[in-house]
């Protein structure tokens, strides 16, 4: 299988991939690892005209400590996150998901900020930037930038709210060091996505709780975080998992198996978390 | 596009189409065939190579990605007629069979034992989770990766 044919840059700096895509617009994509975006190509579901490449922004790649949060260069590849020692003692949660995303051959390519501007409910990532209340700095070619907090971040079904002429350019994680915290992901071959997963990270004596592929965009089980904190306990919390989603079928499952995953994966990572 | 890749230590440089997949690439303008097409899903890993020395699909990437890079394909481990180890210890553990994946699992086992010199055998099939074997004749790859990395089996 090979893509449609397109145009393909290489810019030397963000701001000449900025300009790229203010002159092409919705006709340019961003390829950073090409690990959402080749294989939606190979398939002919994404045909851009242009493809630019901004994988060889190393300037993009860090993990910084800024104070109270992480900030994370939106092309640091997962296994650079993953193995990351400032991302596994101040938000482990980010390490777990990500060691969970395909396999190491994937991630070797795959960028956190690629990831999240695929904006994919079934993807790993999501759920912990949800959980762990992260945000991504957005910037177009004007130098303009703007936060865009997780919980604005996905639009819709492979939909995220960035403009086709903006580019995310880092990731932010406030420390949750010492909080307990959990990852469930349930799949029937390893590397492959889940067909449920949650992210569960305790906050100040409350929860956050964020699902994998029960909804068109990744999402927040609100009502199990509103269950923890009216005093509920892990097991009673849990049942709301499914409350307010709307899980697809497909080969993998029914929707009302992806509720019971929900139920059943939320009260391990509640437990897990030590959340009650 | 004009591209140049080290593949192996010798620099190939072509005129390709942007589209043009890096398999392709390295099997049809380079002409090394040992790199095996499998899935070309990024699934199943039978194309696994490395650039810059880390494992990754060549399936999924573009051969325009890899301008200026430097790709090693299975034909570039062994050192004239002297075996790679993970090439001997894969003939040691009969840690094949049909064949097909094996590129891609020496590969993908070199790389691995790059970054984890000492797995445990968890490590192992964890790390190998990209790499599909037909055949299912994981057991034995387990072991060659565990003996190339200087274990008791």
């Amino acid at each position: 299988m090979i893509p449609v044919q397109f145009d393909y840059v290489r810019p030397e700096s963000a701001d000449a991939a900025l300009a790229a895509l203010a002159e092409h617009g919705d006709e340019a994509k961003l390829m950073a690892g090409g690990h959402s975006l080749l294989p939606m190509m190979k398939l002919r579901l994404a045909y851009p005209a242009v493809v630019v490449d901004i994988g060889r922004l190393s300037d993009l790649s860090y993990v910084n400590d800024a104070g109270d949060h992480l900030a994370i260069g939106a092309l640091t590849r997962h296994r650079d996150v993953e193995t990351s020692e400032l991302v596994n003692e101040h938000a482990p949660l980010l390490a777990a998901a990500t060691a969970n995303v395909g396999d190491l051959q994937v991630r070797h390519r795959g960028t956190i900020g690629g990831s999240l501007a695929h904006a994919d409910a079934a993807a790993d990532h999501p759920s912990a930037l949800l959980a762990l209340g992260g945000s991504v700095v957005a910037r177009k070619a004007d130098g303009s930038e703007r936060v865009i907090d997780g919980a604005d971040l996905f639009a819709g079904f492979l939909e995220s709210s960035l403009d086709p002429t903006e580019m995310i350019t880092e990731v932010r994680i406030p420390k949750h060091t010492g909080a307990g915290w959990n990852f469930q992901k349930f799949n029937r071959r390893a590397q492959d996505w889940a067909i449920v997963g949650v992210s569960a990270q305790q906050v100040n004596g409350s929860a956050r709780v964020a699902l994998v592929n029960m909804h068109p965009t990744p999402a927040r089980a609100t009502a199990v975080e509103a269950a923890i904190s009216g005093g509920a306990s892990a097991a009673e919390a849990a049942e709301q998992a499914a409350e307010g989603m709307e899980p697809s079928s497909d080969l993998n499952a029914s929707v009302e198996y992806r509720q019971h995953l929900a139920r059943v994966l939320t009260k391990r990572a509640l437990q897990e978390a030590g959340i009650s | 596009m004009e591209i140049s890749v080290d593949v192996n230590g010798t620099s190939h440089a072509a005129d390709v189409e942007p589209r043009t997949l890096l398999v392709h690439f390295i099997r049809d303008t380079v002409g090394l065939t040992g790199t095996n097409i499998g899935c070309d899903t990024s699934s199943c890993g039978a194309c696994t190579i490395h650039v810059n020395g880390e494992a990754v699909k060549s399936c999924t990437m573009l051969a325009v990605q890899a301008d200026g890079q430097q790709v090693t394909t299975i034909e570039g481990l062994a050192n004239g007629e002297q075996l790679h180890p993970m090439q001997e210890a894969f003939m040691e553990c009969h840690a094949l069979q049909c064949g097909y994946c094996t590129p891609g699992m020496v590969m993908a086992s070199v790389s691995l034992l790059d970054e984890n010199p000492s797995p445990t055998e968890a490590e192992v099939r964890e790390g190998l989770e990209g790499n599909l074997c037909r055949c299912t004749g994981y057991h034995n790859i387990v072991k060659a990766v565990l003996s190339a990395a200087g274990g008791d089996q």
